[in-house]
């Protein structure tokens, strides 16, 4: 705790007018972040009479029954592995549309209007740009036409649509965005004196990259990973539309746990997913302070 | 840029390659203000202009394919051209109600919008010093941005049944939605404030400002674009929520959940007119945010001249 610097404030007068400034946001996020986070939690320890009625009380049986029944794996590693996809790929994607706009288009103007072209889609509901898909993907989509005049393939494919594949394309297409914006905010705040320096000291283009870019871009790279890593996890309707109901993830098949009114398994697996996203994204902030970076 | 550099030590820079005998790397630059342009130059165009076509793609196929006529179908090839789906987007019962959701979304997204520049504002002045459980509400909004949406929008309806309250779009939903933006927008606050230079409000409290004159007449002017781009990440992350609104809407639907009940039940164009008319008014608001950006910038130019 640092005394306030440019008034003669004394540490419990900054606390207060802190306190102040922030009262709003606590007032939202106590009703309606840590109240229903609690209400899971608690919901995950009742007994339910089947029907929807919850029984108050202190029982581990939802708990027991999650990571008991086998599809809990089974779903978490098929959550994981769309998870990684996911990263992978917006990363690589983010990382060098971010890394093209900052240090390949000279005309900063031009490297803007670039910017917002990458941003403009993202304005376009989720949901209408994800059925976008089909009349490419699907079995008499572009995609599958296009092949079948070439001759490259006899029958339509229909991995295309309702498959992993689709969903990997699916969530890429709607979350690079999420990749782009934080890391060209860091890369471009680098100093460009900083690389001519590493130039003229000898350094390769690789060297750059490795020693400048990619450490000065780890807020960013952080702060998308956090995006990108959490939305794919607690997201269900990319899943369940692009799979065609033949994958499923752990938020949908809590989803369909909710609608049949299973309120104490469902939110038992929803505190644990919680909690492992916790655990991922505490890490990440572990790794890189990224109120420090953001607030320098 | 003196930030930056003191961040130089942290940048894992080997001290030994200052050392190494100095290599002459006018060619090498990566970012030359002169020269030939090296040859990853034009894999990463190729790269990014890849990327664009993937993202506009599919898009432009759906706003192409809604302009069909009675015949049209989901796919290509396109069958007449006429605005059928858009009529019938907005007159058959069996689409939905289309056009009270819509009504519902955009007040819905301006009262979100409304309420995130303000707090977002607040929470960055807050957090700007150190307070004595900044970090604990820091983390509690960090949760609130990666906890789930469903669940927390499941949280949210359960809390309203136990307390006995309706939930309603106004209400909970609205509060649902809040707990999604205001990370978002307090996120993008942090980096708006710390291109706010101190010496402004030092300038005006040594000409006897009060905090607040210090706030209304130098920060918001000053902070309006960042103001406006908040407002832009509430009013378009509101309009397009979907899990958090889904148990917390009550009995009437947003716009998203109503296009999540059309994917179930319509294959039709509709869907697809639906696509180009929702693009139609998200490029309206983005047109009016930017607009506002630019008239200020210009407001702000002619006083400096003036």
């Amino acid at each position: 705790m640092q005394p306030s610097s440019s008034s003669a404030q004394t540490p419990s007068r900054a606390n207060l007018a802190g306190w102040l400034y922030v009262s709003p946001l606590v007032l939202v996020l106590v009703p309606f972040f840590v109240a229903p986070i609690l209400v899971v939690l608690a919901a995950s320890f009742f007994a339910t009479d089947g029907f929807g009625g919850l029984t108050p009380g202190f029982t581990l049986a939802s708990y027991v029954e999650v990571l008991h029944s086998a599809p809990t794996l089974k779903l978490y590693l098929a959550t994981i592995k769309f998870t990684v996809l996911t990263w992978v790929f917006t990363l690589i994607i983010g990382f060098f549309v971010a890394y093209f706009l900052v240090f390949h288009v000279r005309n900063q103007l031009l490297a803007i209007g670039l910017f917002l072209l990458c941003t403009v889609p993202f304005w376009t509901s989720n949901i209408i740009r994800m059925i976008s898909w089909i009349p490419l993907l699907g079995k008499e989509g572009l995609i599958n036409q296009a092949l079948l005049a070439m001759g490259a393939i006899h029958q339509p494919l229909e991995v295309l649509l309702f498959s992993d594949l689709a969903v990997v394309i699916a969530y890429v297409h709607q979350l690079t965005i999420f990749m782009i914006v934080p890391i060209f905010n860091s890369m471009a705040r680098i100093d460009k004196k900083l690389i001519e320096a590493a130039i003229d000291a000898g350094a390769s283009r690789f060297d750059i990259m490795r020693l400048i870019v990619v450490p000065m871009s780890k807020s960013g790279i952080a702060l998308g990973t956090i995006f990108v890593v959490s939305i794919v996890m607690g997201d269900f309707f990319v899943v369940k539309v692009m799979s065609g109901g033949g994958s499923a993830s752990v938020v949908s098949a809590f989803y369909e746990d909710v609608g049949v009114l299973q309120y104490p398994t469902a939110a038992a697996s929803a505190v644990l997913l919680t909690l492992v996203l916790v655990a991922i994204v505490s890490l990440i902030l572990r790794t890189v302070d990224i109120r420090q970076e953001i607030t320098r | 840029m003196s930030a930056v550099l003191a961040d130089m030590p942290k940048s894992d820079m080997p001290k030994s390659d200052m050392s190494k005998p100095v290599a002459p790397a006018t060619t090498k630059a990566i970012a030359p203000s002169k020269g030939d342009r090296p040859w990853t130059f034009y894999v990463l165009a190729t790269l990014f202009s890849l990327y664009v076509v993937a993202l506009y793609g599919p898009m432009f196929c759906i706003y192409v394919l809604s302009f069909q006529d009675i015949r049209g179908g989901l796919v290509f090839p396109m069958k007449g051209h006429s605005l059928h789906w858009f009529v019938d987007l907005f007159t058959q019962v069996r689409t939905g109600d289309v056009k009270g959701s819509f009504d519902r979304s955009i007040k819905l997204a301006v009262i979100v919008t409304i309420i995130t520049v303000a707090v977002s504002f607040l929470a960055g002045l807050g957090f700007r010093k150190r307070f004595r459980g900044d970090t604990l509400v820091f983390y509690m909004m960090i949760g609130s941005l990666v906890a789930p949406g469903l669940v927390l929008g499941l949280g949210t309806g359960l809390l309203f049944q136990a307390l006995g309250l309706n939930a309603s779009w106004y209400t909970s939903a609205l509060g649902a939605q809040l707990s999604w933006t205001l990370p978002f927008g307090v996120l993008v606050m942090f980096a708006v404030m710390s291109r706010f230079n101190h010496v402004w409000e030092e300038a005006a409290y040594d000409l006897g400002a009060s905090r607040w004159q210090s706030i209304w007449l130098v920060m918001i002017p000053v902070l309006a674009p960042g103001l406006v781009a908040v407002a832009l990440f509430g009013f378009t992350l509101s309009y397009d929520e979907f899990a958090r609104s889904l148990q917390t809407a009550g009995s009437l639907n947003t716009l998203p959940l109503e296009i999540w009940s059309m994917t179930l039940n319509v294959t039709s164009p509709s869907l697809y007119a639906l696509g180009t008319v929702t693009t139609i008014v998200s490029f309206i608001v983005i047109g009016a945010s930017l607009g506002t950006i630019v008239l200020i910038q210009k407001k702000r130019g002619s006083q400096a001249k003036g």
